[in-house]
């Protein structure tokens, strides 16, 4: 048996993330929410199978009860977020939400998730692809001793910069610098995006810095760094430290790099990758937990 | 070519741009200083800020000696004269980071992307022009595409609000013609009350020549600093194109002789051993392409793990950075470091 879920968002992510749920062995993509009825990403989910509406939220709650939709998966703004989260939170359905509206609380799966299962949250944020890719380096870091300020880099190929992004990137900056406070441990947060339209496009990349309280301990962090790398690996394959950590004073810093899996989208656009892989990851956590109870 | 009677403004960076030369450690008085001899020369308008603009204060550009805030508290109220711009580049700035300073007397924020992404400035140029700044829009690392794409991207900054459109040649690797082709598509292609400006690096020693072509495709705001106080060979020596200007009768409303006194009696001493000049690793910049400000960046990294500056410099070229980009230095020189088996 399989948790039914529901897709709010037919782009890129939306659609990236609809492959990944096809894969998995305890969640079942079941409907696809949009609100253009000429729009390409529902024709495709219609393909896959997939029931849709273009009547947005309100076309999917009249069905949530009879399909037992348990899962439901905001892949659309952050300014539409709130309110499609509380009709569908009223309904019993668990939201996990893509967009940087951030009205639950930010889940980093290797870092977090368990923390979230524990206590059954209802809506939960995944932060940014900036945040995905970098937050559990972070953590890594202050899993060992204080870091006192912790600062990540993120490069993404211009093409894999959707409008969205781009509109509001402030929100990305502040949301992902809080987060490597909240879930990273930092005592400080500072987050940076780059857009590089090179081309061929380049591999997400990712740069953290962390400066400690008191001197570095190196084997310890090497080894932390090495069992988190590990641990993302599990959910992004693509995901590696190039480079690090290297350590310079109290300053440690990890070069990362991030392949997607060119689900739907080509393997340069990691940062689409690893947002959607995580989204999928925590469904599965939260979907185990439901079939055990 | 006639400039005669061509009325321009010119734009100081030494206070920003110059930020780069000395790892962002100017002192409030350094900050000071320099800003008093500047109005004194009736520069109309300098730039404050961290080398990387408001928020670059970081592990990746390095930190400032002081918050933006206390040096912009610390130049505004002695000026007679000049006005001050900032720099925000959106991914490193946010409005928050504006409207923390915007209360401190700042006539001017400029708001830079990269010369393909200007929709990420869309938020930041949107509430400065509201606001009622001097709203400039800012397109670095120009040499890197066609004037169409310029043209382009300089439009949607106009549609947010800018009053005034920049090409930037952030790497200084333009020669005059390219700055002509571009800069005079831009003049002929927005109304006349949009000032197009131009801000070169002087890497190739074009700073000036190219300057003077901008002027003559018709840009009105011109950025050059006192003594070439910028990241890279430094920026187009203001006092040298002022004086320039001067014999082509371009007239920029600045003192000649007091710009000369302010870069050699004022910033020269302040910058002893950093001072920058055209040496193998600045020009590699301009001949490769490379945003300015990696150059120091590029140094260090030789410093610590022995892998010479200008390969960094030529391998980031080839990748196609940009700027901000200068986590990727370390990345690009462990990685160099590596294939050499050392």
């Amino acid at each position: 048996m399989k948790i039914r879920c529901a897709l709010i968002g037919p782009g890129n992510i939306g659609t990236d993330l609809l492959y990944k749920l096809l894969r998995s062995d305890v969640l079942e993509p079941v409907w696809m929410v949009g609100i253009d009825p000429t729009s390409d990403g529902l024709a495709r989910a219609r393909d896959m199978g997939l029931k849709t509406t273009h009547e947005g939220v309100d076309g999917l709650l009249p069905h949530i009860e009879a399909d037992n939709i348990q899962i439901a998966f905001d892949a659309t703004s952050a300014y539409a977020h709130a309110e499609t989260s509380r009709k569908l939170v009223e309904k019993g359905v668990k939201v996990i939400d893509l967009t940087p509206a951030a009205i639950g609380p930010f889940c980093v799966p290797p870092v977090n998730l368990l923390d979230h299962l524990d206590k059954g949250e209802e809506n939960v944020n995944m932060v940014t692809c900036g945040g995905q890719a970098t937050i559990p380096m972070v953590f890594a870091v202050s899993r060992v001793q204080p870091v006192r300020y912790g600062e990540i880099v993120a490069t993404v190929s211009s093409r894999s910069a959707g409008p969205g992004t781009r509109k509001n990137i402030d929100e990305f900056t502040e949301t992902t610098s809080s987060a490597v406070e909240k879930v990273g441990g930092a005592a400080k947060g500072k987050a940076i995006i780059i857009l590089n339209p090179a081309d061929p496009p380049l591999m997400m990349r990712d740069t953290i810095h962390c400066i400690t309280e008191t001197e570095p301990q190196q084997d310890a962090i090497i080894e932390s760094v090495k069992a988190m790398e590990a641990e993302v690996q599990k959910y992004v394959p693509g995901y590696r430290v190039k480079e690090g950590p290297v350590f310079d004073g109290n300053r440690v810093s990890v070069f990362v790099e991030v392949r997607g899996r060119g689900d739907y989208l080509p393997e340069y656009a990691g940062n689409l990758d690893i947002m959607t892989a995580a989204a999928a990851r925590t469904a599965e956590m939260f979907a185990e937990q439901m079939l055990k109870a | 070519m006639n400039l005669k009677g061509k009325k321009i403004r010119l734009h100081d960076m030494s206070l920003r741009d110059g930020m780069h030369s000395i790892r962002h450690q100017f002192t409030l008085q350094n900050m000071q200083d320099l800003s008093q001899a500047l109005d004194k020369a009736h520069v109309p308008l300098i730039e404050v800020t961290h080398g990387d603009g408001l928020g670059g204060s970081s592990v990746n550009y390095g930190f400032g000696l002081h918050s933006d805030r206390e040096y912009l508290e610390a130049v505004i109220p002695h000026l007679q004269h000049a006005k001050v711009s900032i720099l925000l580049i959106p991914g490193i700035s946010t409005i928050k980071d504006l409207k923390a300073i915007e209360d401190l007397g700042v006539s001017t924020v400029r708001v830079a992307t990269h010369c393909t992404e200007a929709d990420v400035a869309e938020q930041h140029i949107k509430y400065a022009a509201k606001q009622g700044f001097d709203t400039v829009g800012f397109l670095m690392m120009s040499h890197m595409v066609k004037p169409e794409k310029i043209l382009e991207q300089a439009k949607l900054m106009y549609g947010y609000g800018a009053n005034c459109l920049y090409m930037t040649d952030s790497a200084g690797h333009m020669l005059p013609e390219d700055v002509k082709e571009k800069i005079g598509l831009l003049r002929s292609e927005f109304p006349d009350e949009i000032e197009i400006g131009f801000h070169g690096h002087h890497n190739l020693a074009m700073g000036v020549a190219n300057s003077l072509a901008a002027v003559e495709a018709g840009a009105t705001r011109i950025d050059g600093s006192v003594a070439g106080f910028g990241a890279g060979a430094g920026n187009t020596p203001l006092e040298v194109f002022a004086a320039v200007c001067d014999m082509y009768g371009i007239e920029t409303g600045v003192h000649v002789n007091a710009l000369m006194d302010a870069a050699e009696d004022v910033a020269v001493p302040m910058m002893g051993e950093n001072l920058p000049r055209i040496n193998r690793n600045a020009l590699t910049l301009g001949y490769a392409g490379v945003y300015s400000s990696f150059l120091l960046h590029a140094k260090r990294a030789e410093e610590k793990h022995g892998v010479p500056a200008r390969e960094i410099l030529l391998e980031l070229g080839r990748r196609g950075t940009v700027g901000g980009q200068e986590d990727m230095i370390e990345d690009v020189a462990l990685e160099m470091l590596r294939k050499r088996g050392g």
